[in-house]
């Protein structure tokens, strides 16, 4: 029953995930990155990584999204259409492509193995107490860097955007 | 008949019960369309619709036999109910238009998508408790689809979700109207989440005591308001209801959710006197009508988390949980310890604060004047958001010093 739900999730996933690149139309990527973000929801789902899957749907699909599709319909209220691929694109497409061979093809080699211990690891961050526990020790350093970095993109939108005309307010 | 019941498959059994939760909330919904027309003409002195009455022939002779009952027909009449089925009729049965300039998929697509957060964010609201016996022990279990140990994550992250059938509807009607509706609607959606998340924060702050398993589950924060008095002492707290001793998170969670639910005096998407009728400017008939079903199941969603958070859930008063309610009436009725009785008068309750808070967002809706989008953004950036910072810094210190 899970390896079936599996594939239908991971094929769904990946398809939208296809659908982003190659769809003409800005508003209907920026859609079809909502749903390949809800099917890896959907995976972790599968994982019993129930946490990770709610907070992906909440953080990603439901705020993230929404801002990258307002911005696209703000900028272009037509839904106009994408300018073809420059030669730039194709090239680094090629590379990826090789890169995405080569972890298949690891995957294929060691995978069986792998595979076989998936079942006995206990996934520490699926509770909520010790999702809490680590975020606020282990990994309390990338926590705090991550937070400050989003506040400087914060702070630097702030100053591009707002037209500083008659400077004795901030002086 | 109940081992018939639970003899079936389990995937028959989860059908049946998503079944009954959907024949429940859609004509509860569908009500509410017709008690809101009749709410605000009684607020505003007028009689509201009380001329519609069935056919005695034809398709609705149900109803319209109904009618013609001496005194009750005439009541129900007065009161509007049949109007109800006419409306029913009208949006399925009158033509859909489709205009020439949309986006024909996408405007299909939005009023679809509404529904879609409307009805899943239901499965993870316990709505009523009953006493099971597990290995010998009496366990008060939950009604609900799926007890998940996330449940309010849960309601947040799907009901998130809503703003794209706004902003869908607002874009692919390709008018300057619709997509203004759909645009603000999603920058208010996104505003509010903030101060939503954070005002819950301390409810749950009070429920997960250190060295505890961690839980945002709905049904847990019932069981912390449901507790018997113990005199003036701390025990006590738990008998009381969340709004008691966090009146300030309730008012904000209960002011975010009339802008999330985009209802008065928060409805910028169609404020109409703006916008004619905001994102579903272009819309007429089912689909419509689909958006504003789905607005009625956010509202009825949204008062059943807050009841759930700040009002005592299935709790008939402060003090005086269902369990005890219930041994209390088993001395008058000999069935009171079922647990299918108990289930019942734990729903009956909790639809009974439903209601009344359903009641509630229209009260308001047609007592206060709509805001001017400026008053809305500043409302939730300069004076929610600060407001609910305070509030859980606040109740950190406080509960962090009463725990110690």
């Amino acid at each position: 029953m899970a390896a079936l739900f599996f594939y239908i999730f991971s094929t769904f996933t990946v398809a939208s995930a296809l659908a982003v690149v190659f769809n003409k139309n800005t508003v209907a990527s920026a859609l079809a990155l909502l749903m390949s973000l809800v099917g890896v929801a959907s995976i972790f789902v599968l994982l019993d990584a129930f946490l990770l899957a709610a907070l992906m749907v909440f953080v990603y699909a439901g705020a993230v999204v929404a801002l990258f599709l307002f911005i696209v319909m703000l900028l272009d209220v037509q839904g106009g259409v994408r300018k073809p691929f420059k030669k730039i694109t194709i090239a680094s497409s090629g590379i990826a492509l090789v890169l995405l061979a080569l972890g298949l093809y690891s995957f294929w080699k060691s995978g069986a193995q792998t595979t076989a211990e998936l079942g006995q690891i206990v996934p520490v961050g699926a509770t909520l107490k010790n999702y809490g526990e680590l975020l606020f020790t282990t990994y309390l350093l990338p926590v705090q860097i991550v937070g400050f970095l989003l506040l400087i993109a914060m702070l630097g939108v702030i100053v591009l955007s707002k037209k500083f005309e008659g400077l004795e307010d901030i002086k | 008949m109940f081992d018939f019941y639970f003899h079936l498959h389990l995937i028959v059994r989860l059908v049946l019960q998503s079944l009954a939760v959907i024949l429940v909330l859609f004509p509860i919904a569908a009500a509410c369309s017709m008690a809101e027309r009749k709410i605000s003409a009684w607020i505003q002195g007028r009689p509201g619709p009380n001329r519609t009455i069935a056919p005695i022939g034809g398709l609705l002779t149900p109803l319209g036999l109904v009618g013609r009952i001496p005194f009750l027909g005439p009541f129900l009449q007065q009161m509007g109910i049949f109007q109800l089925a006419a409306d029913g009729g009208k949006f399925t049965f009158k033509e859909d238009p489709v205009p020439g300039h949309v986006n024909k998929f996408y405007f299909v697509l939005a009023p679809i998508i509404s529904m879609i957060p409307a009805l899943t964010t239901v499965v993870v609201v316990p709505v009523g408790a009953y006493f099971a016996v597990v290995d010998g022990v009496k366990v008060l279990k939950p009604i609900v689809l799926a007890n998940v140990d996330i449940g309010l994550l849960a309601v947040f992250a799907v009901s998130s979700l809503g703003v794209y059938s706004v902003i869908l509807a607002g874009w692919a009607s390709n008018s300057k109207y619709a997509f203004l509706g759909g645009v603000r609607a999603s920058a208010q959606l996104i505003s509010y989440e903030l101060s939503m998340t954070l005002s819950v924060l301390p409810v749950f702050l009070w429920i997960n005591k250190p060295g505890g398993q961690g839980t945002l589950s709905l049904f847990d924060a019932v069981q912390f308001q449901s507790g018997v008095f113990h005199g003036f002492s701390l025990a006590s707290l738990h008998g009381l209801w969340g709004v008691c001793y966090m009146p300030v998170s309730a008012f904000i969670f209960l002011v975010a959710l009339f802008a999330e639910t985009n209802r008065a005096p928060f409805d910028m998407p169609e404020s109409e006197s703006e916008l004619v009728a905001g994102f579903h400017t272009e819309y007429g008939a089912f689909k419509w009508s689909l958006f504003f079903l789905a607005e009625y199941c956010h509202m009825i969603i949204g008062s059943a988390v807050c009841i759930l958070l700040f009002f005592g859930g299935w709790n008939l008063l402060p003090w005086v949980p269902l369990a005890t309610l219930i041994d209390w009436l088993s001395h008058f009725i000999s069935f009171a310890g079922h647990p299918l009785f108990m289930g019942l008068v734990g729903i009956a309750i909790f639809l009974g604060k439903v209601f009344f808070f359903i009641f509630f967002f229209m009260w308001v809706r047609w007592t206060l004047p709509r805001f001017r989008y400026d008053q809305v953004m500043d409302l939730g950036w300069k004076k929610l958001l600060p407001l609910s910072i305070a509030n859980l810094l606040f109740y950190t210190l406080g509960i962090a010093l009463l725990q110690k």
